[in-house]
C-alpha cells in the first residue's frame, strides 16, 4: 500500500471535498488530530506520487453546456495505437483517451476517446475529424451516447 | 454564471494551493477577495455546476484498481440488471448508452483482485456476459472543458 493510515484519514476527511473555510487544512488536521503542517505535507506528498491528479473544481459537463458526451471507439492496428492514441488525445475535444482490450467478434474496438460537446452534431463533426486524422488505419468504428446517468458517486474509501 | 464564476472555472480545476489561507491566494490571481471565492465556490457547488471541489484522487494509486465494464442488457431485463450492478457499491458510475452494449460502468475497488470478482458475481446473478475492458494504456487524460 503506498498510502499510511494517515494518508487514509485525509483521504476520508476530504473526498467528497476540501472544508470552504478560510484554513481548511487546519480544519482537516483537526478532525484527524495531527498538525495543519503534516495535512500539508502529506497532501504535497500524495500530488508527488500522482495519487492527488489535482486540487481544484471539478465541473459538471452538463450543467456547463456539453450536454453531448460521447464515447468515441475505434478498431486500429496494435501496433500503431500508442503514436495514434497521442495524436488523438491532444485534441482539445478529448477528455480522455485509452487503449482497451477487444471481444471479438462482438466488440472489435481497442481505442476509447471521450468527446464533448454542447450538440450531438457538434459531437459528430468531432467524430470526423477524428475518422480523418486516422485515415487508412481506422478500420470501424462506433459513437455511444449515454442516455440515461444510472449511477454516479465518487471514489468511495469504505471505514476500515 | 457571471465573469467570475467562468473564471473560477477555467483557473482553478487543478494547482489549488496548499497553503495556510489556501482561498486567500487563489482570490488574490483572481483579484476577488478569500469570502468572495468561498462563497462562490459553495454557490456553484449548491446549483450543481459543480460536482465536487478539492483533491481527486486515483484509486488506482491507492493499491486498488479500475475497470470500465460493459454488458448487453436486453430491453426487458434492463431495471432488474441495473438493480443488481448498482448494489454493488464497487460500482462508481453506472451509465445507459446508445448502443446493443446499453450498460457501462466504472468498477473502483481498493484490491485489485476485486475487480474480476465483481465480474464474475454480476454474470452470475444476471447470467449475462459481462465484458471487462481495463485501459491497457493512457494515452492523454486532461480537463480542458472551458465556459
Amino acid at each position: 500500500m503506498p498510502i499510511d493510515a494517515i494518508d487514509r484519514q485525509i483521504i476520508e476527511a476530504t473526498q467528497s471535498g476540501l472544508p470552504l473555510v478560510e484554513q481548511p487544512y487546519v480544519e482537516v488536521a483537526q478532525q484527524i488530530g495531527i498538525s495543519e503542517a503534516e495535512v500539508m505535507q502529506r497532501i504535497c506528498a500524495m500530488q508527488e506520487k500522482d495519487i492527488i491528479r489535482r486540487i481544484g473544481v471539478v465541473p459538471n459537463h452538463y450543467a456547463l453546456g456539453y450536454k453531448a458526451n460521447g464515447m468515441t471507439v475505434w478498431d486500429v492496428p496494435d501496433e500503431h495505437i500508442a503514436e495514434l492514441g497521442k495524436k488523438i488525445g491532444t485534441l482539445e475535444f478529448v477528455s480522455h483517451c485509452y487503449q482497451r482490450p477487444r471481444f471479438l467478434p462482438e466488440w472489435p474496438y481497442n481505442l476509447f476517446a471521450m468527446v464533448h460537446a454542447g450538440t450531438k452534431e457538434e459531437a459528430m463533426q468531432q467524430v470526423d475529424v477524428i475518422a480523418e486524422l486516422l485515415g487508412d488505419m481506422n478500420r470501424q468504428h462506433d459513437v455511444l451516447f449515454s442516455t440515461k446517468i444510472l449511477k454516479k458517486t465518487g471514489l468511495r474509501l469504505k471505514s476500515k | 454564471m457571471d465573469e467570475i464564476d467562468r473564471l473560477i472555472i477555467n483557473t482553478l480545476q487543478s494547482d489549488f494551493p496548499v497553503s495556510s489561507h489556501p482561498y486567500a491566494d487563489a482570490a488574490k490571481k483572481l483579484n476577488i477577495s478569500e469570502s468572495e471565492l468561498i462563497k462562490k465556490i459553495q454557490t456553484l457547488l449548491e446549483n450543481k455546476t459543480l460536482t465536487r471541489f478539492g483533491p481527486l484522487y486515483r484509486a488506482d494509486r491507492l493499491g486498488g484498481d479500475f475497470s470500465l465494464v460493459a454488458m448487453q442488457v436486453p430491453e426487458e431485463r434492463f431495471k432488474e440488471v441495473t438493480d443488481i450492478v448498482n448494489a454493488y457499491s464497487e460500482v462508481a458510475h453506472n451509465y445507459q448508452r446508445d448502443n446493443a452494449f446499453n450498460m457501462w460502468f466504472v468498477l473502483a475497488t481498493e484490491i485489485p483482485e476485486r475487480i474480476g470478482e465483481v465480474c464474475d458475481e454480476i454474470a452470475q446473478q444476471t447470467g449475462l456476459k459481462v465484458y471487462n475492458m481495463p485501459k491497457l494504456e493512457e494515452y492523454f487524460i486532461e480537463l480542458k472543458l472551458t465556459v
